[in-house]
């Protein structure tokens, strides 16, 4: 049983175990296939619908990607401008904290009015989703230098920026990963509300539709395409956090 | 070559720590305070290292030569001052760097083949114990050409045999330079200090020393007298605290 160590391996005898025991409870329940499609009747969907999925699969996917990078970028240089400057820590800490406060999913309609049906304004969404937890995780671990790395850098008189670049950052970089985590847990919820609001293309839209016409496996399957992009983006950052430490 | 004096109390905030101290540091000499553990000796340390913390000297403290002390002062702490993400070479020329200075990469690694740690130049501070953990510390120090150094307690999170060592390397490669030297080991502060002080409440008392070169062979009789005087002296300074 050696291949059991394998996680992967694991995985998917788990997930075996679910999609079979699904299969069962909707042959024993005989639950009509628009309420709770089969996972085999699922996959048939995924199979017959392939083209349209992948179309549609690719337009959330750039959206995504797209207002990730977005996001990230704008928080690392927020982040880095508020370790910098006190001043900045003054003006702009407080407004980020009410823009916390202000739940952006609920924006999305708006940003739909201001930007359009189009790319833009899925980027926008999740851009702006991602950009506090992104911000603050790295803020944070920027601002932890510990004690004894904040005493070498005045005993060795660093300038401020190369005290940034040569301590700090390098010292904040696992927070930086934990809010990379989190961004990318609220990234597809992000594109997928901005496409429920106003889209005619993409995963979020093939699903409203789906629903609307009664072909639930259809949507199941738009919701096994997002989920395998999670899944993609999480195993992606768990590289790039591996290789670093 | 630098001579410092401290004279005066230290207060942390409102509350009187140490009074009238009277230290003379003779230039390009080791120089050691000791006493029992809360008496004050790392906010000496800070002090002369221009740290930034909540202690103050009512008095004076300053160098023969009259220039500031600012920029003139090398620290060597217990540990913790090792940057985990980057190799001992970038480790040891970090200063240079944080300056935005050219670091020297040939003369880091002469110091780290001279503190005993030739081929490891481009591990990371976790694959080393913690005695070739100080010694990186130890390299880093040498590179700052500072005339003042203060060591905080350097070796005590070490064995005692890797203590032994690095105390004998480090009087070797320090010669030269004015040296305080801040520990709770007598033996240290025997086999090291040219002059040594107690630290209590009440001021610095002087501590009588054997009469050799430093550093001193801790199996001569004098230096194990003098450890064993030391150390009475200090339980009793213990017992006085209760």
């Amino acid at each position: 049983m050696r291949w059991l160590n394998y996680a992967p391996i694991r995985a998917l005898i788990a997930l075996g175990f679910a999609l079979a025991l699904w299969q069962l409870v909707v042959w024993v329940s005989g639950v009509p296939r628009f309420i709770l499609p089969g996972p085999l009747r699922v996959g048939a969907a995924l199979w017959d619908n392939a083209a349209l999925l992948w179309e549609h699969a690719r337009f959330t996917a750039v959206n995504l990607l797209a207002g990730l990078a977005a996001g990230i970028a704008l928080g690392v240089v927020t982040a880095l401008n508020l370790a910098l400057s006190p001043g900045a820590r003054l003006m702009l800490r407080p407004v980020l904290i009410f823009a916390q406060a202000v739940p952006v999913f609920a924006l999305a309609p708006i940003l739909t009015l201001w930007l359009g049906y189009g790319a833009a304004s899925k980027i926008v969404v999740v851009m702006l989703v991602i950009y506090f937890p992104v911000t603050s995780a790295f803020f944070d671990g920027l601002m932890r230098l510990p004690a004894p790395l904040a005493d070498l850098a005045l005993m060795m008189r660093a300038t401020p920026l190369r005290r940034l670049f040569l301590l700090q950052v390098p010292h904040a970089l696992p927070a930086l990963l934990s809010g990379l985590r989190l961004a990318v847990v609220y990234a597809p919820f992000a594109v997928i509300i901005g496409e429920w609001v106003g889209s005619s293309r993409g995963l979020g839209y093939l699903m409203l539709m789906a629903n609307g016409r009664g072909q639930t496996d259809l949507m199941f399957a738009a919701l096994f395409c997002l989920a395998g992009m999670s899944l993609l983006l999480f195993g992606a950052l768990e590289k790039l956090g591996g290789i670093r430490s | 070559m630098t001579a410092l004096s401290m004279t005066g109390d230290l207060w942390i905030g409102d509350t009187p720590l140490i009074r009238n101290l009277a230290l003379d540091m003779p230039a390009g000499r080791w120089c050691c305070l000791l006493g029992v553990s809360g008496v004050g000796k790392s906010t000496i340390a800070r002090l002369i290292a221009g740290l930034p913390g909540p202690q103050r000297l009512d008095g004076a403290l300053s160098t023969d030569d009259g220039q500031p002390l600012a920029q003139r002062v090398a620290l060597m702490a217990q540990g913790g001052q090792l940057l985990p993400w980057a190799n001992l070479v970038q480790n040891v020329t970090i200063g240079a760097r944080l300056r935005g200075e050219k670091p020297d990469t040939a003369r880091a690694l002469a110091l780290l083949e001279q503190v005993g740690l030739a081929g490891l130049e481009h591990r990371l501070p976790a694959d080393l114990s913690g005695g070739q953990g100080q010694r990186v510390a130890l390299a880093r120090v040498l590179i700052e050409k500072a005339p003042i150094v203060v060591l905080d307690e350097p070796f005590s999170a070490l064995d005692t045999l890797t203590r032994l060592a690095m105390q004998d390397l480090a009087a070797r490669l320090l010669k030269g330079r004015t040296v305080v030297l801040i520990t709770h080991d007598p033996l240290e502060a025997v086999r090291l200090s040219d002059r040594a002080w107690l630290l209590g409440p009440q001021g610095a008392q002087d501590i009588a020393l054997p009469q050799t070169t430093t550093p001193r062979d801790f199996r001569t009789p004098e230096v194990l007298a003098a450890q064993a005087a030391l150390l009475s002296r200090l339980h009793q300074d213990m017992a006085c605290a209760g």
